[in-house]
């Protein structure tokens, strides 16, 4: 399970809903046992892909080596990329589950004329399929609303 | 022996630890030796064919071992190799 704090995700809405091209950051925070995980801090990162950066996304090696200092500086964990699908549902792309890593969560948010429309999360299985994880929206008195609360297998 | 310095992707298949000392004279030596002591990295840093897939990139020090010799790339002593997940991802053209 992903919990997120309102401001984590209005902060993802705001790097991404009026960008033209796929965006895409580094999620960190704690993991507790079970594999709940509280993600406490984003990193937005340039987008280098050479072919198409409104349909792809790629990270530069240097952003990645970055968000790991980041990490280790901060006493956190890196737990996870976000990126936007532009005019595309929020389910991962065949081209997403190829370049998957596993452990890591893969936060897709679908934007639909500069509105997010969707958000989901997910991570690679052991046969390299991706699963869903549920989100939920931790509220200011440290509740927990069920965003996303089911499970699914996707190719 | 040259750090390895492991992305938290992959630390899963070591125990955790996020940097590991090996004694390699390349790259190739290098990952043998990693994935004799850590079988479950095999299919991380091989593809089918036995090449680093496309979406790892190893850096030996700061250089990119497909700006050198690739798997034959030599590892100096006290040289830090750090395996690096490419990022990437997208919809379809």
């Amino acid at each position: 399970m992903l919990l997120l704090y309102p401001i984590i995700v209005s902060q993802i809405k705001g790097a991404i809903q009026f960008c033209d091209e796929e965006c895409c950051g580094f999620l960190f925070g704690l993991e507790e046992e079970g594999k709940v995980r509280t993600i406490t801090a984003t990193m937005s990162a340039k987008n280098v892909s050479a072919v198409n950066k409104r349909k792809t996304f790629e990270i530069s090696p240097e952003d990645y080596i970055d968000a790991e200092s980041f990490a280790l500086q901060n006493k956190l964990k890196l737990l996870g990329v976000y990126h936007s699908h532009i005019d595309y549902p929020a389910t991962p792309s065949e081209y997403d589950r190829v370049a998957a890593q596993p452990y890591f969560s893969y936060l897709i948010l679908s934007v639909v004329e500069n509105q997010v429309e969707a958000m989901r999360s997910w991570t690679l299985n052991d046969d390299f399929k991706f699963e869903e994880e549920s989100i939920s929206i931790i509220n200011i008195n440290q509740q927990i609303n069920g965003y996303s609360n089911h499970s699914n297998s996707a190719a | 022996m040259a750090t390895v310095i492991i992305p938290t992707p992959l630390r899963k298949f070591t125990n955790n630890s996020s940097r590991l000392h090996v004694q390699a004279n390349t790259i190739w030596d290098m990952i043998q030796k990693l994935i004799t002591q850590f079988p479950d990295l095999r299919k991380h840093l091989l593809d089918a064919n036995g090449r680093v897939p496309s979406f790892i990139n190893i850096f030996v020090n700061d250089d990119d071992i497909r700006n050198l010799q690739r798997e034959q790339t030599v590892v100096m002593e006290n040289a830090t190799v750090s395996i690096v997940p490419a990022i990437a991802g997208g919809v379809p053209l």
